[in-house]
């Protein structure tokens, strides 16, 4: 241990002081931005119905025209933007951490495109319903993200390694995927479609009930593992020597993630690039050093239904939230790319 | 210029079951498809190709796909062998850089904005997007220390690849014309060749090929390592150039007229080497040969598979390659 004076000790304290405000604040007035763009879900749409009426159909009453609109339209577009954006916000952040790169998330390693044929099969070849579809879709994205470890392992464990595999695995599910659309009935398109490009077009409440569920019961975990988390980007050495059970926290955190990104899946299909630029603009806008997983998720939050509202109002056609958000991903992206090759990552 | 390394012993019996396969996916695609054929049907098609009857158009059909995916999967196989030499890179595939979404992409742009309809216009449009795609990609893949790793250009193509997509599929929600154009030629793939597609890329196939063979010992000599290349008198950046340029000129055409086809031209060059070695004057050939053959048998599968109606070619073609992308993943030095 280095000796350290008073004056440098009380130098490290405010920095530290200076990070939780800042941490504080910037959390709260994402909240506050998201709590504005859920308020947007519910009052825009084709028809405008002011807030007093949107305040009493969600108190139970019931109100011609708008109890249809409020309550069966957008309230479950709104939650699902909310709750699905968050846990691709947690569960990108999460990976990105814990793999100490920023390319890393289940879309860009090919574990969103496991569950996805996972799910295509049973709706087109097994006509299973709804619930048996997102548990077999859950564990073929936890099957495909051992697969994938297991495969990158080689001579030694490498993320290089992981995304280019998690590239081919990618490639290979979508093309199982075609398949499987190809020989499906006309009826069954449609759900299958859903798994395909995030939207949340025609989402319906009974739909949300396992995300909600599942981000009651995950997001408290993964939001209590966020300071091993945040330890275990300082190397691993660092955080057993801090006494971090390591292996233990990695397991819980990746099950964790693939088990909520799945699910949120399930409901609104893969919304591209959440997952990537939600860490990155949560730790620009908090600075790093601690644990950035709650205002990832809501930077999640706030991308996913920002860009449902984008596409759905701002051109003459309407798009779907996942081709809005790919849009935007794409560059940063590349710009990620080149960044990373400049300082020599690879 | 160079003194020639003697051609490896088992190049005959390699050659002949090279060949013999051809001629197997040859007849396979001619008597395969949604609706068989009885022997005697077909031999009558083949024999009376004028007769006005309902055989004699089917095979007549047959004959154009096969001859199509022919000329498609060799223009594939030697692009990739091309790109492969000049990288050093054994993950490198037209389809793996982007290069194909990049003409796709282009094509979409010209069907929505400049309402180009015939196949001359979507070769034009095709080869300036894989060009400038591939420009883009190996800016993006060399930069930083160590030049244009494996990793880093697979990395490039990728994202390249999405962002395309993407763009691709936004431009073509807000225009239904469009959307039906794209499908058809996407989803035609081999299917939608006819005699003029056919001749319109026969001379571009013929002169990529004969390009790629005459610059075949040069690339020999680079695989040693520039400086060396260069020693043995060898002016790698003018080879280097010419590769890299017919590649692009043949994975170009054959989007333009078959729509983006992937991982053939990863497929034909480890397969041959993995048989002969790394000798590019055998590679370019025999790599031709083979992408023929995967491309005309992925064709057969996927109208085997896909039937009543047939699968893309190029669905079948990332089910087989992708898993070779993870092997060779599994070993490469990242």
């Amino acid at each position: 241990m280095i000796p350290m004076n008073a004056q440098a000790i009380e130098v490290m304290r405010k920095v530290r002081i200076g990070r939780r405000r800042r941490w504080a604040l910037v959390t709260a007035a994402l909240a506050v931005l998201s709590l504005a763009l859920c308020a947007a879900m519910l009052l825009l749409g084709n028809t405008f119905y002011p807030v007093r009426d949107v305040l009493a159909v969600l108190a139970g009453e019931e109100i011609q025209g708008a109890t249809f609109a409020v309550r069966t339209v957008r309230l479950p577009r709104m939650l699902a933007g909310l709750l699905a954006g968050f846990a691709f916000g947690v569960a990108g952040y999460t990976f990105q951490t814990m793999l100490r790169n920023p390319l890393a998330n289940p879309n860009v390693i090919g574990i969103t495109s496991g569950s996805s044929a996972a799910a295509v099969f049973c709706i087109i070849v097994l006509q299973s319903n709804k619930a048996v579809t997102s548990i077999v879709a859950v564990i073929a994205g936890l099957l495909t993200a051992v697969l994938l470890y297991v495969l990158a392992q080689g001579r030694s464990f490498s993320i290089g390694r992981l995304i280019l595999i998690g590239i081919g695995v990618q490639a290979m599910c979508n093309s199982l995927i075609s398949y499987l659309l190809l020989i499906g009935g006309e009826h069954q398109i449609p759900a299958a479609v859903r798994w395909l490009t995030g939207s949340l077009n025609g989402v319906k409440m009974e739909e949300m009930t396992p995300l909600l569920l599942a981000s009651l019961l995950l997001l408290p975990l993964m939001l209590a593992l966020g300071r091993p988390l945040a330890m275990l980007e300082l190397g691993e050495q660092a955080a057993a020597a801090l006494g971090v059970p390591t292996d233990r926290v990695r397991v819980m955190l990746m099950i964790a993630a693939v088990v909520l990104s799945a699910i949120a899946t399930s409901v609104t299909g893969p919304i591209a690039s959440v997952a990537l630029l939600a860490g990155p603009i949560a730790n620009r806008l908090v600075g790093i050093g601690g644990s950035n997983l709650l205002p990832a998720g809501l930077v999640g939050a706030v991308l996913v239904m920002a860009a449902d509202l984008v596409g759905q109002f701002a051109f003459p056609v309407k798009y779907p939230a996942g081709i809005v958000t790919a849009i935007i991903g794409a560059p940063y992206l590349l710009y990620l790319l080149v960044r990373m090759n400049r300082k020599g990552k690879f | 210029m160079l003194r020639s390394r003697s051609l490896p012993k088992q190049l005959p019996m390699m050659l002949g079951l090279i060949l013999a396969l051809l001629v197997l996916s040859i007849i396979a695609s001619l008597m395969f498809g949604a609706r068989s054929l009885t022997l005697q049907e077909w031999i009558s098609g083949l024999v009376h190709p004028d007769a006005d009857n309902y055989a004699a158009s089917v095979v007549e059909k047959r004959v154009i796909r096969t001859l199509f995916g022919l000329c498609c999967g060799a223009a594939l196989g030697t692009a990739g062998v091309l790109m492969q030499s000049v990288t050093r890179n054994p993950l490198t595939d037209p389809s793996i850089l982007g290069v194909n979404m990049g003409a796709a992409l282009f094509v979409v742009c010209g069907m929505a904005f400049f309402q180009i309809m015939s196949p001359y216009q979507y070769i034009g449009f095709a080869l300036a997007g894989a060009l400038l795609t591939a420009i883009f990609v190996f800016g993006i893949g060399s930069m930083g220390r160590g030049g244009a790793t494996p990793l880093k250009l697979v990395l490039a193509g990728a994202a390249t690849s999405a962002a395309f997509s993407s763009l691709v599929t936004a431009v073509m929600l807000s225009r239904s014309f469009v959307m039906n154009q794209y499908r058809y030629w996407q989803v035609g793939s081999v299917g939608a060749g006819t005699w003029e597609t056919l001749l319109l890329m026969l001379p571009f196939l013929l002169a990529g090929i004969a390009l790629a063979v005459m610059i075949a010992p040069a690339l020999n000599a680079m695989a040693l390592g520039d400086e060396a290349a260069a020693g043995l008198g060898v002016k790698t950046g003018l080879f280097r150039a010419v590769a890299v340029f017919v590649g692009i000129v043949l994975c170009g055409v054959t989007t333009a007229v078959a729509g983006p086809i992937g991982f053939v031209g990863l497929l034909a060059p480890h397969v041959i080497r993995m048989l002969m070695g790394a000798d590019v004057r055998l590679l370019v050939p025999l790599s031709a040969l083979a992408g023929a053959i995967i491309l005309t048998v992925s064709d057969v599968i996927g109208r085997l598979a896909g039937r009543p109606g047939e699968l893309e070619v190029g669905i079948v073609t990332a089910f087989v390659g992708a898993p070779l992308l993870i092997i060779l993943a599994m070993r490469a030095k990242v």
